[in-house]
């Protein structure tokens, strides 16, 4: 069985690390790149394996699941374990030569391995105060990443992320309080179980707040997004990648989407709200977006108004939606990513983020300007990359289920995109040659490397629509589709 | 009925703290406060009247005890309030060793 190795490796990595680190040198290099890329073998290996059984069920230590808890393997599952092991284990490659810079190498992979570890326990519990202490393992180590270069602007990015990271965990946590009092178990699929054996009362509403506001603060939707701006750009560039790229999908959108569709129950009240949420943080984000003249601090905000999207798709309930909004969630997660490290690539070079003070960067950094502008034509959604493939899926979405105004916002935060990644792209990569940078050179290999593969996957991506591969997919919105059928599933596949 | 009333205005007390004041400190102690407000209604919600431990020992018959899965749901929150606050502290004292302030009004270079 696959899935507990999955929380399992990470976390023996951070401690292997922390105790091997200062003895051995380049330990820390192998041993973290080493356990990224196994993670990625064994969640591409999962694949297969929910093709074959639909659903798998791991019990820890043998207990029954209602007692016991118990690990899920299911299609969204295996969906988001490859989304986020394919971009930490691309990240961890990047890192080898960007966190040269920085004094403490060693406790930098310590604390990535344990924000992995979080993350990936998060997609694969079945219980649901189990998602909780995965949760707070994530969301300390990102604190602390976001306060690793101890500058002050970092520390008080840090402190502010950390507060509301907090508030955030007491709302999650009074959340799954209130609920065990009504259902007298933590168990997921039992929790569903139990809850569609009771008539729909007032504690449902109040915990859907209590869990909308707790995960929507960690997904940074519009009312609740004032940390993201702040803290995304403080952490070093492949923290950033991390943070923007998975961090806020596991702990934010993957949370909401596993905890209302498959156990509270999806209404079409919760799903007007999923949708003008995701409406309103698409339109607020760009807008703040292209204003912005430090480049990190453009790219968070556009991290805001993609998760809008992918909230949109997924608010709207219908097959085609759910299909957007996932493939949104992979694509964004590939290319916000590659825009990170791009930065980070810039600032390697030249020390500054500041797109006033760059131009013509293009024929000193060719790889980092060319990958920078297909993930740019990505997020903006020009065809054949694989944003244009995802939105689209999103607008026809919209128009399929007669939301005309919602697919006009779509299309607008898709041009005003465009237009905020034109002027990326004209003061950083085009024009002429600042004198000052007359002797920077192109950043190392691993950091080409891993670069390069990200641009590559922006390109292919498009080629998961096409029907034989669709079925990776298509068994992630199957299990957001079956709803409260979730808790037989698990159940029939303990038997 | 009340203790959990009680509780909520405790959780509130704690949110109006970090929301209202100025100084680092207070905001940590006001998260402490939240914490322990949502821990204290767990452990309200095992308790049972006149219920004892669930300790299941030779010829005894329990028919009344306490539900004991929300207190090592608590003991599990504690530790990690316990590992937020330290985390949190830490950053206040390097704040402080930068701007040489524990004001939160005065603590904004982050803008825009």
């Amino acid at each position: 069985m696959i899935l507990p190795f999955f929380v399992i490796i990470p976390l023996g990595t951070a401690f292997l690390i922390s105790l091997l680190g200062k003895k051995i040198r380049n330990s820390g290099d192998i041993l973290a790149n080493l356990s990224g890329l196994s993670l990625l073998t064994l969640s591409l290996y999962s694949i297969p394996k929910v093709f074959v059984h639909k659903t798998l069920v791991y019990k820890i230590g043998g207990w029954l699941p209602p007692i016991g808890i118990c690990m899920v393997l299911d299609g969204l599952t295996s969906f988001m374990l490859v989304t986020v092991n394919l971009v930490s284990s691309l990240v961890a490659v990047y890192s080898i030569s960007y966190m040269e810079k920085y004094t403490d190498k060693n406790r930098f992979y310590t604390l990535f391995m344990l924000m992995l570890a979080g993350m990936n326990g998060i997609i694969v519990t079945g219980d649901l105060f189990n998602l909780f202490v995965f949760l707070e393992i994530a969301s300390i180590a990102s604190y602390a990443l976001v306060a690793f270069g101890t500058e002050a602007e970092e520390l008080e990015a840090s402190f502010k992320y950390a507060v509301m990271g907090s508030v955030a965990s007491s709302f999650v946590l009074l959340g799954i309080a209130l609920l065990y009092s009504y259902t007298s178990t933590l168990n997921m699929a039992d929790i569903a179980l139990s809850l569609s054996a009771k008539p729909a009362g007032m504690i449902i509403g109040f915990v859907a707040v209590l869990f909308l506001a707790g995960f929507g603060l960690k997904s940074a939707l519009v009312p609740f997004h004032a940390w993201l701006p702040d803290a995304h750009p403080s952490a070093p560039a492949s923290i950033s990648a991390m943070l923007s790229g998975v961090l806020i999908k596991v702990l934010g959108v993957y949370a909401l989407m596993r905890i209302f569709f498959n156990v509270l129950g999806i209404n079409s009240g919760i799903l007007l709200v999923f949708m003008f949420l995701g409406a309103v943080s698409m339109l607020v984000g760009v807008f703040l977006a292209i204003g912005q003249w430090d480049f990190k601090r453009l790219l968070a905000y556009h991290s805001i108004s993609q998760i809008g999207y992918v909230i949109l798709g997924i608010g709207l309930g219908t097959p085609l939606g759910i299909l957007g909004g996932l493939f949104h969630l992979f694509n964004h997660s590939i290319f916000k990513s590659l825009l990170f490290l791009n930065s980070g690539s810039v600032a390697y070079s030249i020390e500054t983020r500041d797109l006033k003070a760059m131009g013509g960067l293009r024929e000193k950094m060719p790889v980092t300007a060319n990958t920078n502008l297909v993930a740019s034509m990505s997020i903006a959604g020009i065809p054949p990359f694989n944003g244009f493939w995802s939105k689209l899926l999103i607008i026809l979405a919209c128009l399929q289920a007669n939301r005309f105004g919602y697919a006009f916002c779509a299309i607008v935060a898709s041009i005003l995109t465009l237009a905020s990644f034109m002027k990326v792209q004209k003061y950083a990569f085009f024009g002429t040659l600042n004198e000052k940078w007359r002797r920077i050179k192109e950043v190392p290999g691993a950091m080409r490397l891993s670069m390069a593969a990200l641009a590559i996957i922006c390109v292919a991506a498009g080629l998961l629509l096409i029907p034989l591969l669709r079925n990776f997919m298509q068994a992630a919105v199957d299990v957001l589709l079956v709803g409260k059928g979730y808790a037989q599933t698990v159940f029939g596949a303990i038997r | 009925m009340i203790e959990y009333i009680l509780c909520l205005l405790l959780f509130c007390i704690g949110l109006y703290c970090v929301l209202r004041r100025r100084n680092i400190i207070k905001i940590i102690v006001g998260l402490g406060i939240i914490e322990y407000a949502v821990n204290l209604f767990f452990v309200l919600l095992g308790y049972r009247h006149y219920g004892r431990a669930p300790i299941l020992a030779k010829d005894q018959t329990i028919t009344n005890m306490v539900d004991p899965i929300p207190q090592a749901l608590v003991l599990t929150s504690i530790v990690i309030g316990l590992a937020v606050t330290a985390l949190i502290v830490a950053i206040a004292i390097r704040i402080y060793e930068k701007y040489g302030t524990f004001d939160i009004t005065k603590i904004r270079r982050l803008k825009g």
